[in-house]
């Protein structure tokens, strides 16, 4: 694992994010957002922290996303 | 792939007039049509998670990998209708809906994949810093940096903070599979994986490494 990649890890995004509940609260409308191509990092703040903060979370993300994008949304 | 889970086209669109909502609150035929329509929609949405994730599963069957879409399909069928009130028409209803399904396939294949697996030891995640720290090409600062993490995290991390962040964060074991075996939730463990960052970062910039903080606040 390269330097950067661990200490990100460790050390987490260090900027104010959602929490886990708050993201899965959140997730469908910030998928559509940024699929339509709007600011979906503005009208949802902290969500881009927390994707970079929680593994998981982030995987939920690229689900919906992908499964939105394949059936063409 | 298993070729079970290559069927079932996911439908695509929420007319207006396909009121989910008011369908699903219906009595009687309506409502049962409504329902098995949602199961078929959840049930592709488990089928395509769990398709994208079949090297976790390489130990296990199509007809096993189809039984954990049947479930996941069926868990998440039962929360979506259990939190039906909660849906405030912020996207379509049916992409609120797949991210149940979603989460209950991901959610099972990770704890499906770590079945009979025990969680790394501490040492594993030592070495995994010191490795981090001490290669030939590094300098000696990202030795001491390195090195003071390690020592943070044995001492100035309470112990659940200390374990989430070395399972989590060093040794890669998914924070669903480690809310499993310690009886808590994703939710909840996060919250102590973000304290026990925000403690090392605020340790560190004591310490007088150069480490980015944006602001956060405690939440």
């Amino acid at each position: 694992m390269k330097r950067d990649e661990l200490l990100g890890r460790v050390l987490g995004p260090g900027a104010p994010e959602l929490s886990c509940e708050q993201c899965f609260e959140q997730l469908d409308r910030y998928v559509e957002l940024a699929l339509a191509g709007e600011p979906a990092d503005e009208r949802v703040p902290g969500m881009r922290a927390h994707l970079d903060g929680c593994p998981a979370c982030a995987e939920d993300f690229h689900s919906l996303r992908d499964l939105l994008a394949e059936q063409g949304d | 792939m298993a070729t079970a889970l290559m069927t079932t086209p996911i439908h695509t669109t929420d007319s207006p007039a396909c009121d989910w909502v008011a369908r699903l609150r219906a009595e009687g035929p309506e409502q049962q049509a409504a329902v098995t329509e949602l199961h078929e929609l959840l049930l592709g949405a488990a089928r395509f998670e769990i398709g994208r994730r079949t090297a976790e599963l390489h130990h296990l069957r199509g007809g096993d990998q189809e039984d954990l879409a049947q479930q996941a399909a069926d868990d998440a069928l039962m929360a979506v209708l259990r939190k039906l009130d909660d849906f405030r028409g912020e996207s379509r209803f049916t992409t609120w809906a797949y991210k149940f399904a979603l989460l209950e396939a991901a959610v099972a294949v990770r704890r499906r994949a770590w079945q009979g697996r025990e969680v790394p030891l501490e040492d594993q995640a030592w070495a995994r810093l010191a490795d981090a720290g001490g290669g030939a090409s590094r300098g000696a600062e990202d030795g001491e940096l390195f090195a003071a993490l390690r020592e943070e995290i044995e001492g100035s991390l309470g112990p659940r903070q200390r374990e989430v962040l070395v399972a989590v964060a060093l040794n890669d074991v998914p924070i669903d599979v480690l809310a499993e075996r310690l009886g808590s939730t994703r939710g909840a463990l996060y919250k102590n994986l973000h304290d026990a960052r925000r403690k090392l970062r605020q340790a560190l910039a004591a310490r007088g490494f150069g480490i980015g903080d944006e602001g956060e606040e405690e939440r």
